[in-house]
């Protein structure tokens, strides 16, 4: 078993952040993982993407073309990944940015309004925990339990943040189940 | 101690202090620069230095220092920091001290790129510094390894009183993967006092110690080459370090590929094995001493019709290749540079046109 997720954005939307706390709950499941950033020559407020491998068996090539399942924050990120990714795979699309759909049929497409649900949770910044719930909770790809020990171990240094980001799953897994 | 999700630039960081090595100096380039930020505020907590020197040039020569003391002591770099840093190689080769260097490769030459490469592989093993010197080079494909091989490198270079490189790429340095950290090791070098200036009241020892590496005496001259040539002889039989791969079965092709770039060709074989077709690896861990009797070995498998070194440069370790295969098969080269990783694919391709 392996699958690979991308995770798509803006710099800023806390795309590197989402990919690196899927990688951590896969390895408290037992899986191995690798987390691999782009690091081009980006500019502030540029494109930002991270990919996270999961698999049963050691990781060969961490370098990806096709994904099995895409995570696409921003509206250039859909366009130019949502073709590449696996049939049966999962695209999540933050609907609050992304007015049009992957043009897909052979994928499991999801959008969610997340700015709009962090908005009401508190704070938009909590808009990345909502999708990377809502895609956790569609794909099963790790469990919600390991998913929340992650997040809380990420913000174990902003204690202050672990409640509204424990409610943004919450709000997540409700907008990813089917 | 349970397993940890790191980047690979910080778990260098961390491998060099439970190595026991608490003297750090660097200049920050692109793509390890994070190891800088990682001991900046972790060599203090363990009571370590680091120290950001003015430029690389100082910084090579600020190992010599430490090293000539008797420290454990490291930098990391990247390419054209390590150009730089030459000088001070061969300086520290010629005088006989330990030091470990990291480079985190990037496209070359020049300035070229910031992203994963293997362009510097030529001057790793055979260009590293002026005269007759060489270094121990060691390239981990995955960050456990690189975690591995910096702690290896402190107890190897000093063992050979010679300088010992880990060689990784960009990838290496910028990947999160798990990492479980050995035991701590001894702070201390252990002999130490063959070398060391540090004060006659510091050592069991009568010897005077002199770091140096100026003999205008030819005679004593060619002594000290001998003495580093004997070292360079007993790490190509005491410490080639290599991964054979699938090399149980009957094999058509053979790869030859280390780093990242062997990980992708691990995948393509497990596809083409999936297909029906047998290809293996033999992965070097080192570069210097490169492991010639393995790849030699594998290409006498009477199945082998041809031997390919996959890289990401423009065909470096194909010479070796070439060398330990002594010309009795086809050697050739796949690869790309600057940033450009072949993909499985692309591998798979290659090899079924060469081998057919």
């Amino acid at each position: 078993m392996q699958s690979e997720v991308m995770f798509a954005g803006f710099g800023g939307q806390g795309i590197l952040v989402m990919g690196k706390i899927l990688a951590h709950a896969a390895m408290e499941e037992k899986y191995e993982v690798a987390w691999v950033p782009s690091y081009g020559p980006e500019m502030r407020g540029g494109t930002a993407y991270c990919t996270v491998v999961i698999a049963d068996h050691p990781i060969g090539s961490p370098i990806i073309k096709n994904p099995k399942h895409l995570v696409a924050m921003n509206g250039p990120s859909l366009e130019k990944f949502a073709p590449t990714v696996k049939k049966g795979g999962v695209i999540f699309i933050n609907r609050s940015l992304i007015s049009f759909g992957a043009n897909r049929d052979d994928v499991d497409e999801l959008a969610v309004k997340i700015m709009e649900i962090a908005k009401d949770l508190g704070s938009v910044k909590a808009a990345n925990i909502v999708a990377l719930s809502a895609f956790v909770a569609r794909s099963g790809i790790v469990s919600m339990e390991a998913l929340k020990h992650c997040i809380k171990e990420e913000f174990s240094n902003k204690p202050k943040l672990i409640p509204l980001n424990m409610e943004a799953v919450v709000a997540g897994e409700k907008a990813g189940k089917k | 101690m349970p397993k940890v999700l790191m980047k690979g630039n910080e778990a260098i960081g961390e491998a060099a202090i439970r190595a026991g090595c608490l003297n750090y100096f660097a200049y920050p380039i692109t793509p390890q620069s994070e190891v800088a930020e990682y001991l900046v505020r972790r060599m203090p907590e363990v009571g370590g230095v680091f120290l950001q020197g003015e430029s690389e040039v100082a910084v090579g020569y600020m190992l010599f220092g430490a090293a000539g003391a008797g420290a454990r002591v490291f930098t990391t770099s990247s390419s054209p920091g390590i150009s730089l840093m030459s000088e001070a190689i061969s300086y520290i080769a010629g005088a006989q001290c330990p030091a470990v260097f990291v480079n985190i490769v990037r496209g070359g030459p020049g300035l070229g790129g910031i992203l994963p490469s293997q362009g510097d592989y030529f001057q790793a093993t055979k260009g590293i510094g002026h005269g007759d010197c060489r270094m121990l080079v060691m390239a981990p494909a995955s960050v456990q390894e690189a975690v591995e091989m910096v702690m290896k490198a402190f107890p190897l270079a000093e063992k050979y009183r010679n300088p010992v490189m880990v060689l990784g790429d960009g990838l290496i340095g910028q990947m999160m993967e798990p990492v479980e950290f050995p035991d701590h090791l001894k702070s201390e070098p252990t002999n130490k006092d063959a070398w060391s200036t540090n004060g006659m009241d510091h050592r069991n020892s009568k010897k005077r110690n002199i770091v140096k590496s100026l003999f205008l005496d030819p005679a004593l001259l060619n002594d000290n080459n001998l003495q580093l040539k004997a070292k360079y002889d007993q790490m190509r039989s005491d410490e080639v370090m290599f991964e054979a791969y699938n090399t149980d079965s009957e094999y058509k092709g053979l790869v030859v590929s280390f780093g990242t770039m062997s990980r992708v060709c691990r995948t393509a074989i497990d596809l083409m094995k999936a297909d029906g077709i047998e290809i293996a690896m033999i992965r070097p861990k080192t570069l210097f001493p490169f492991p010639e009797k393995a790849v030699a070995d594998a290409s006498k498998k009477p199945t082998c019709t041809h031997i390919i070194s996959v890289e990401m440069n423009m065909g470096q370790m194909v010479e070796d290749v070439d060398l330990s295969v002594k010309g009795h098969l086809p050697v050739s080269w796949y690869g790309k540079c600057g940033g450009e990783i072949p993909t499985p694919e692309e591998i798979i391709d290659v090899v079924k046109s060469r081998i057919a």
